[in-house]
């Protein structure tokens, strides 16, 4: 129309399309904003229900920083509760070895095989199954470890406890390797063809092409996969809530129970008085959780940049 | 003979042995065979039909220049030679192949061994993020040579024979995207010689350096003629005329005229090669 007819039209009609411009930027903008400003609002609210344990006299009398590590004994509930998050680190630590023990090797090989081997159809036919099981609610995940993962594990070591670290983090690790797969695979497509060929054009075999070669020039992003999936791992809360047993024991046997910071969150916050000392070492829980991630993060963005410089050469 | 060359998978597990420092020039092929022989060679990828019966023979350490048009299948001949094709998919090759008179079509073919006796430099030098000397080290490496010492003269001597040597041997353990174009070229072609090829196949190796660094391939080039067969793609006619024995033209998939560059350049048999190199079209 503002073609057909130019003046006047064609102006109002610029003028439409500029409004209507502002209008998406401003749409965007605010998305953006209001996501950002959401998480900061989260943030401040566990670090403020957190904060009792490090600041309120009253709160510390039952629970502070000192108190956490001066007791073997996890019993918040109690006529004397007792707070030492040792057996919860001690047992995060576990199942977050288990886990990454069992999922790095499977997903990173995995994603080699298909980024360099698979023929074009059997790599999509690889794909949708990994997707249906980063799919798989944690809910099924953690039934699927309890009913019938812990009952072959049992038989297969014989070990005494049903529930135990290797339960929860075997399933932990199938939750984590979708994660580490997707992320090490797209690292491994991007690495240029041209090094692909130079290395069989030396009479390299495709194996040591894939290993001596491919892998370590996507080591970057592929040591970035396995550090989100890390991160996925400490934070994942419904399969060790099912699957670990849930004891807070201190302990270096692998098939003693455990129980994880974030299974302690879940199984506990419900129940608890709101503002109680309990209630604010929960948050102070969350709050440790969220600083392990977030160094964790910080420390797979360093790692990425690092390696690629020393890639490039720098 | 028909083969399917993306079922042709190389083998995972056997490797040849680390080949000997031979001397050179590399042993000549067997009197009467070529180095490279090519026979009714046809190449489709999917549906396009790449190289029309291509038939050439190349004798042993020789320089061997194939000029032509863009799109009519340099690479996709020079590529045929060490079986670098079967890496696209949909790729159809018949005809057949020879190097030093053995057949590399056949369904047995050692590819990676054939790899390493036809070595290959690219049109962009594409050297490993890794160190100038892992980079040369990396073939050696890959046939199991671990010995500190042995790696440690071979590299030498691949990048002396690269013209490389008194620029790098203070940074051996930098890493090789330091380089600037045309030296990168120049590890790709030491890291080449590293594993003792015969034959050199060169895809426009010049094509995407400056004319000093230019100069320099095309020295290395002369320096290498008469010890090992090389054949290189290029575009450029000057070049061809300076550096190479003989001369291929190829048109559309077809090889129009292969003959003693003198001649090709002087008095061509046929008249699309006349037209050509007197630049009429392309
Ligand atoms: N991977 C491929 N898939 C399909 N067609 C290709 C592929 N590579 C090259 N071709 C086609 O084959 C013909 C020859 O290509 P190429 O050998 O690269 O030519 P040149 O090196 O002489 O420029 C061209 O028409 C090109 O489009
Ligand atoms: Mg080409």
């Amino acid at each position: 129309m503002a073609l057909l007819r130019p003046g006047i039209d064609a102006t109002r009609h610029r003028r439409m399309q500029l409004w209507r411009e502002r209008f998406i930027e401003f749409a965007l903008r605010s998305s953006a904003l209001f996501a950002v400003v959401g998480l900061l609002l989260i943030i401040v609210f566990v670090f403020r229900e957190a904060a009792p344990v490090l600041f309120d006299r009253e709160t510390q009398r039952e629970a502070s920083v000192p108190g956490f590590f001066a007791t073997p004994l996890w019993q918040p509930v109690g006529d004397v509760p007792k707070y030492g998050i040792v057996p919860l680190l001690v047992g995060t630590f576990k199942v977050v070895v288990v886990a990454m023990v069992f999922a790095t090797p499977l997903a990173v090989l995995a994603a080699l095989f298909s980024s360099e081997f698979a023929s074009p159809r059997v790599r999509e036919a690889i794909k949708p199954v990994i997707e249906i099981l980063a799919g798989i609610p944690s809910v099924v995940m953690g039934f699927f470890a309890l009913m019938v993962l812990a009952s072959w594990l049992q038989q297969w070591t014989g070990s005494t406890i049903r529930l135990n670290a290797v339960n929860a983090g075997i399933a932990l690790g199938l939750g984590v390797i979708p994660t580490i797969y997707t992320v090490a695979e797209d690292a491994l497509r991007a690495v240029p063809r041209s090094y692909r060929e130079a290395s069989l054009g030396l009479g390299a075999t495709p194996w040591q092409t894939a290993w001596h070669v491919a892998l370590p020039a996507a080591s970057a992003g592929v040591g970035a996969a396995v550090l989100l999936g890390l991160a996925r791992a400490v934070g994942e809360t419904m399969i060790v809530l099912m699957a670990s047993g849930n004891a807070a024991i201190i302990s270096g046997d692998p098939f003693d129970s455990v129980r994880t910071l974030s299974a302690s969150i879940a199984a506990e916050l419900a129940e608890v008085v709101v503002g109680s000392p309990h209630y604010s070492v929960l948050f102070f829980l969350g709050a440790l959780l969220f600083t392990i991630t977030f160094i964790i993060n910080v420390a797979a963005g360093v790692f990425v940049e690092r390696l690629r410089k020393r890639l490039a050469g720098a | 003979m028909t083969v399917e060359m993306t079922d042709a998978r190389p083998s995972l597990v056997t490797r040849p042995a680390v080949p000997p420092r031979t001397g050179e020039p590399k042993p000549a092929a067997p009197a009467g065979v070529p180095r490279l022989a090519a026979r009714e060679l046809q190449l489709h990828y999917g549906a396009h039909h790449a190289l029309k019966g291509v038939t050439l023979q190349i004798p042993s350490n020789s320089v061997t220049a194939i000029i032509g048009p863009s799109g009519c299948g340099k690479s996709t001949l020079l590529r045929s030679f060490n079986r670098m094709n079967d890496l696209i998919p949909g790729v159809r090759v018949e005809g057949a192949i020879e190097v030093s008179g053995r057949s590399v079509l056949a369904p047995g073919t050692d590819v990676v061994e054939l790899r390493r006796r036809v070595g290959m430099v690219f049109q962009r030098p594409n050297p490993f993020p890794k160190s100038i000397f892992e980079n040369v080290a990396f073939g050696l490496r890959m046939l199991g040579l671990d010995d500190r010492g042995e790696l440690g003269a071979r590299v030498e001597d691949s990048l002396r024979r690269a013209a490389l040597w008194d620029e790098v041997k203070d940074r051996l353990d930098r890493s090789a995207m330091q380089l600037s174009g045309g030296q990168q070229q120049r590890l790709c072609i030491a890291r080449c010689l590293a594993v003792e090829p015969e034959v050199i196949l060169m895809d426009e190796p010049a094509s995407a350096l400056d004319p000093t660094a230019t100069a320099r391939i095309e020295e290395l080039i002369l320096d290498l003629k008469g010890r090992y067969t090389l054949v290189v793609v290029t575009h450029n006619m000057q070049q061809a005329a300076r550096i190479s024995d003989h001369t291929a033209f190829m048109l559309q998939g077809v090889l129009v005229e292969f003959d003693d560059t003198r001649r090709v350049f002087t008095s061509p048999s046929q008249k699309l090669t006349e037209d050509y190199i007197t630049g009429r079209f392309g």
